[in-house]
């Protein structure tokens, strides 16, 4: 028989227990959170508020400063001002330990796992406890938790061999444990299956509705509007708009991109041969493995590619300059069958890349604007003219007006100007232009100036493929768009006959007219 | 270099050698002796007036090995590799300098110019080695360099007490002298060869040639900072490493050269006088200028020849110089990086307030 | 041929096993300083010079008081000063830990050379032989393990406590996370950077204690240069033992089993007595090329086993500073 003291005792634990279940829930606010790293303004004044028990999507484009806010709310970065309010209480986040401290859980968008580690001992890394590690107890916690959820786990398994999903569900269970109250995930979904989707959403729902506050940052509409209650949206550093869901996706579009006059305004070139192939081209593994491309780009044609960052943009613009090799299919170039060759072989064939990282892939910090001219000009002699460089440089630069001299280093140009010296160093002749978001981060008089230096080239018969985030962008200059969505092609658009919704739609995933997320 | 950049060099450098003075006469040494010891020992006091012409010629012919490594490192340290290898480079073109001397028998120009060779020869293949282990097997440059580093050395060993023993002892004081015809031919009463000195200077001035002028040493330093933008620039990366391997290993085998049929005139173990190493403080401090190169290899190679005479007549060992070495390019480094951590301060700074 | 086997067979002579378990007593520690140096991310490439130094410290101190135990943390104390150097040099200034370390490898020599001189030959002192009651008289494993001297017992003691700290610690897997992703350990609340001077530190005085065990039992007394490229073994060692306290043990018992074959070899082939001794650094170091050989990884890639066995991977962020945006 247990003594009256034991049974009163036990009474006493259970209410103290159920009663920090209840108010676990918490409410939380930012307020006037700014944030810059030099001259960005990453957030400019950002407020937000996130009802305890909710699952509140923050949506926007790439660069609107969503992943800087959640970093500020996790300790990662320390915010310039503003105040984080937590369930009434101002809360000062000077270190990821104090956000954890305070019951602030952060999944990044590659979930910051150990790879070689472990999966139990990825669970147990950086958690409070005794001196020596009890694995065998932490196993059984991590088992009860997985059984919980429904996931499923070796804990003894490298986590390197699990999926991105898996290693989501293991940083979010891991995050529970350490006493999680507000739950951020940053753009969850990228890279992972569709079932893992499904898997992740039933649990952010089971989590609300046990008090748990879910921020869900995306730039996928669709996911937003499918899982959670509010949505706020932000752009360029600042909210501009939030709403109760459900709510008509084409106000999301409008809030994200905002009024998008459906404009096609330039002249027409008119489009020649085929200059680049696809025939059936598939890879390996992982993105665009499913379902064979084909495609023919004519020259003078200029071929945007729309979708979510990593749904198989990069690895299809690989393909086309050989850094890739196809498994199955063939690539052509302007006739020229170049399957399985070298990337300088469609170097040769007129072929040109830009990747989107301008000083890692593309320019070489430390050397001049006229070194870079010396290196790309298929003229030059072993020894180089330096005088005749020069000169042909200060042209140059004078032509691409570039802020800057011959003599400036790649680094100390600004990123328009970076961009106006990578397209100086192009070759006269060009079969193909490939590039990645050609102005992302310019200021709209270089990012016109862009556009018009490659418009030009369409009269040489040049054809332009580009990928870019900026729905205007590529409703105004591309002839033809594709979509991409989860490593395949979903849509192939006329420019001239399509408008923002029906775009931004597919980049959410969605067909115009059709339901749900398609897998 | 701006002056900027000079003071952030000279003064911590200034400040060490301060320092230096005042630990040495705290130990009861007056600071310009050692100063002038080995100034004296190397190339005479006053300079280049007093002393013997042999000590100045030793100096010269210890300057031609330095200098010849310190040239062949700045280009594989352009192309981004340490090249850790380079003792071993050395080594083997002494090696291969001494089996021409020993083993042909033609008239003496073409001898000594197979020698040459030969020495250019063994280094870079010895090179290669290391950029094919590299480029082929992934293993880093450090560790195959310094492996071969260890294999070239066993093979010296081996040599000098095995096949090319001296006749009745094996000992590891080296082997019979070569053949007068072999050795590089040398002004009266020193060892001071104008050939060697000639080599060493076309050496320099190719390097600075190659990173000032050429397409190729463009390509190399391209390389070297940033692969992957080379790469789609279209310079095959791989072969431009190797090259640059290639490159310092023939450099390091003239230096070997120079080492065998010019200074020492026979094998002996320690052939590369740890030149190698010595040449990569040389090129740290120089920051990689060729320009540089040459006064401060000078210097190191006065170093060399003058500290001996420290312990004879300041009952100082003769390691002091290295030890000023030493000191020289780790402060000129910790200089230079705390004004970098400095400027980067600044610089935050300045955007923080032009934010405000 | 016959040569080679006659040396191999003397090869497990319990005197000889015994020799070769005393000898790696300087090895161990300092390879188990590198080792925790660099799984929290920071190469100390002056290990020989540093070792060097420190041995010199370690033996002046014992020297001077006649109290050889003073040498030990006379030498860790000039460990962790060098430690330190390139751990400031590197967190803070963002300097190249691979220069700092050359040079501070280069430095350190000369200092001990210079500082050495008046030390060259004066009379060793030495840890003191003490047998482990008990232990000691077991048959074979007494005479191998438990009749050396303190130092000796210590190595052991550190290779085995450093595998417990790493593996069954809170703060050993921190320490591992931070040389591996320190965004991660970070994002954990984990100190990435006090931690790193710390470990780099610790490693130091490992290594500085690896150089007293050098000169007060293993090659006693001083002389110009005495570890004869021994650090640079030790950082072959590391990478050979994959970064693993255990398997890095072995790998020092392997040097020195090669060491003792080599010296072996010296009666059957004495024209070679010269080179012989030398020969286990280059196989040392082959060995670890081996290892690292990408092509032939690929190879092992279809037998897991060997695979597993000779798996070397580097701490993810090995050499590569950490900063907070």
């Amino acid at each position: 028989m247990p003594s009256p003291l034991l049974i009163l005792f036990r009474a006493l634990a259970a209410a103290l227990f159920h009663e920090c279940l209840t108010s676990h829930a918490m409410s939380l606010e930012l307020r006037e959170i700014h944030k810059h790293f030099g001259p960005v303004r990453a957030n400019d004044g950002i407020t937000l508020t996130v009802e305890a028990g909710t699952l509140h999507g923050l949506l926007g484009e790439n660069g609107a400063g969503k992943s800087t806010l959640m970093k500020v709310l996790s300790g990662f970065h320390s915010a310039d001002s503003g105040e984080i309010v937590l369930d009434g209480k101002r809360i000062e986040l000077a270190s990821p330990d104090d956000a954890i401290a305070a019951g602030i859980g952060m999944l990044h968008q590659d979930p910051l796992v150990f790879l070689p580690f472990t999966v139990i001992d990825n669970f147990v890394l950086g958690s409070p406890g005794s001196w020596l590690l009890d694995r065998r107890q932490a196993t059984d916690e991590l088992a009860g938790l997985c059984e919980r959820y429904g996931f499923n786990f070796d804990p003894d398994i490298p986590a390197r061999l699990l999926t991105v999903g898996e290693r989501q569900q293991l940083e979010i269970i891991r995050l529970l444990w350490l006493g999680a109250r507000v739950l951020i995930l940053d753009e969850p979904t990228t890279g992972i299956s569709a079932d893992q989707r499904a898997k992740l959403f039933a649990t952010l729902k089971a989590l609300a509705a046990e008090g748990m506050s879910v921020i869900f940052v995306s730039h996928k509409l669709e996911e937003v509007a499918d899982l959670c209650q509010r949505v706020t949206v932000m752009t360029r550093g600042k909210v501009v708009g939030d709403a109760e869901l459900p709510t008509p996706p084409e106000r999301l579009v409008e809030m994200m991109f905002g009024q998008v006059l459906d404009t096609h305004e330039r002249d027409d070139v008119p489009l020649g041969d085929s200059n680049l192939k696809f025939d059936s081209v598939r890879t390996a593994s992982g993105l665009l493995s499913e379902e064979p491309i084909s495609l023919d780009v004519k020259s003078g044609e200029v071929v945007g590619i729309a979708g979510m960052e990593g749904s198989g943009q990069d690895t299809f613009l690989r393909l086309c300059c050989g850094m890739r090799t196809p498994t199955k299919g063939t690539v052509s170039i302007a006739g020229n069958d170049l399957t399985d060759q070298h990337y300088r072989e469609f170097l040769d064939a007129e072929v040109k890349f830009l990747p989107a990282g301008r000083l890692e892939e593309g320019l070489i910090e430390g050397l001049t604007v006229t070194e870079h001219f010396v290196l790309t000009d298929r003229d030059t002699n072993f020894v180089i003219d330096w005088d005749a460089a020069r000169k042909r440089s200060e042209h140059l630069v004078d032509q691409y007006s570039i802020k800057g001299t011959e003599a400036s280093t790649a680094e100390s140009l600004s990123g328009g100007n970076q961009q106006r010296l990578l397209l100086a160093m192009l070759p006269a002749k060009l079969k193909v232009l490939l590039m990645e978001h050609p102005t992302r981060g310019l200021d709209i008089e270089s990012a016109d100036w862009v556009w018009e230096q490659l418009l030009a080239r369409r009269e040489d018969g040049t054809s332009i493929v580009f990928a870019s985030a900026d729905l205007d962008e590529l409703l105004r200059y591309s002839d033809r768009i594709l979509v991409f969505f989860s490593g395949r092609i979903i849509g192939e658009l006329e420019a001239a006959a399509t408008n923002v919704d029906e775009i931004g739609l597919l980049i959410g995933g969605r067909k115009a007219g059709a339901e749900g997320i398609p897998t | 270099m701006t002056r900027t950049r000079m003071t952030t060099v000279l003064l911590p450098i200034l400040v060490v050698l301060g320092s230096m003075a005042v630990l040495l006469l705290l130990a009861g040494t007056n600071p310009w002796d050692p100063v002038r010891t080995i100034v004296e020992g190397s190339i005479g006091w006053p300079p280049f007036e007093g002393g013997s012409g042999r000590k100045v010629g030793d100096t010269f012919m210890l300057w031609v090995p330095i200098a010849l490594a310190s040239a062949g490192l700045i280009v594989t340290f352009n192309a981004g590799m340490w090249n850790i290898g380079i003792e071993g480079q050395i080594i083997m073109g002494a090696i291969a300098a001494a089996f021409v001397a020993r083993e042909v028998s033609v008239s003496r120009p073409l001898l000594i110019l197979l020698a040459i060779l030969a020495g250019a020869a063994g280094g870079m293949l010895w090179g290669l080695l290391v950029g094919v282990l590299r480029t082929a097997g992934g293993v880093n440059e450090i560790f195959g360099g310094l492996g071969l580093d260890f294999v070239a050395l066993s093979i010296t060993t081996y040599l000098i007490i095995g096949p090319w023993a001296r006749s009745g002892v094996a000992s590891t004081s080296g082997t019979n002298p070569f053949p007068d015809d072999a050795l590089l031919p040398s002004l009266g009463g020193s060892k001071l060869s104008p050939l060697a000195i000639a080599i060493a200077v076309v050496a320099l001035l190719g390097v600075w040639m190659l990173f000032r002028g050429t397409l190729y040493g463009l390509k190399l330093k391209a390389v070297g900072r940033n692969r992957p933008s080379s790469f789609l620039m279209g310079i095959p990366t791989n072969r431009y490493l190797l090259g640059s391997f290639m490159i310092c290993g023939a450099l390091a085998g003239l230096a070997g050269t120079s080492q065998a049929i010019g200074f020492h005139h026979k094998l002996i173990p320690a052939i590369s006088g740890n030149f190698g190493f010595l040449a990569i403080l040389v090129v740290l401090l120089a920051r990689f200028q060729p320009v540089w190169v040459a006064p401060i290899s000078f210097f190191f190679a006065m170093i060399a020849v003058g500290s001996p005479g420290l312990s004879l007549r300041l009952d100082l060992h003769g390691s002091l110089g290295g030890v000023l070495q030493g000191v020289l390019v780790l402060s000129a480094m910790l200089g230079l990086g705390w004004a970098a951590y400095l400027a980067r301060r600044r610089a935050t700074a300045a955007a923080e307030s032009s934010n405000e | 041929m016959s040569g080679f086997l006659n040396a191999f067979g003397q090869m497990f002579d319990t005197a000889t096993i015994a020799s070769i378990v005393a000898g790696a007593s300087a090895l161990m520690f300092a390879t188990m300083g590198e080792t925790i140096s660099e799984k929290a991310g920071v190469i100390n490439l002056s290990v020989d010079g540093s070792m060097m130094l420190a041995a010199l410290a370690g033996f002046v101190v014992a020297f001077e008081t006649d109290i050889v135990w003073l040498g030990f943390p006379a030498a860790a104390a000039v460990g962790v000063a060098v430690a330190l150097l390139i751990a400031f040099a590197n967190i803070k200034l963002s300097l190249n830990q691979v220069a700092v370390g050359f040079v501070l490898f280069a430095l350190t020599t000369e200092l001990s050379r210079f500082m050495g001189n008046s030390y060259v030959g004066r009379p060793p002192v030495a840890v003191p032989a003490w047998d482990i009651p008990g232990l000691s008289s077991i048959p074979f494993f007494g005479p191998v393990l438990f009749q050396h001297n303190l130092i000796v017992y210590l190595s052991y003691m550190t290779v085995i406590a450093t595998y417990l700290f790493m593996y069954r610690t809170r703060k050993g897997l921190e320490l591992q996370g931070i040389g591996e992703r320190p965004e991660a350990a970070h994002a954990r609340g984990i100190l990435v950077n006090k931690l790193r001077y710390f470990y780099t530190a610790l490693g130091g005085a490992l290594i500085g204690i690896g150089g007293a065990a050098f000169s007060l039992d293993v090659k006693l007394g001083w002389s110009d240069r005495p570890t004869r490229n021994l650090g640079w073994i030790v950082l072959a060692i590391v990478i050979f033992g994959g970064w693993h306290p255990l398997r890095a043990a072995i790998g020092v018992l392997l040097f020195g089993a090669l060491q003792a074959y080599a010296i072996n070899l010296i009666p059957e082939f004495p024209s070679l007595s010269q080179v012989l001794p030398s020969i286990p650094f280059p196989a040392m170091i082959l060995a670890l090329v081996v290892v690292n050989w990408k092509a032939l990884l690929k190879w092992l890639d279809r037998y897991p086993f060997l695979r597993a066995i000779l798996r070397s991977d580097p701490p993810t962020a090995i050499g590569t500073p950490f900063e907070v945006d």
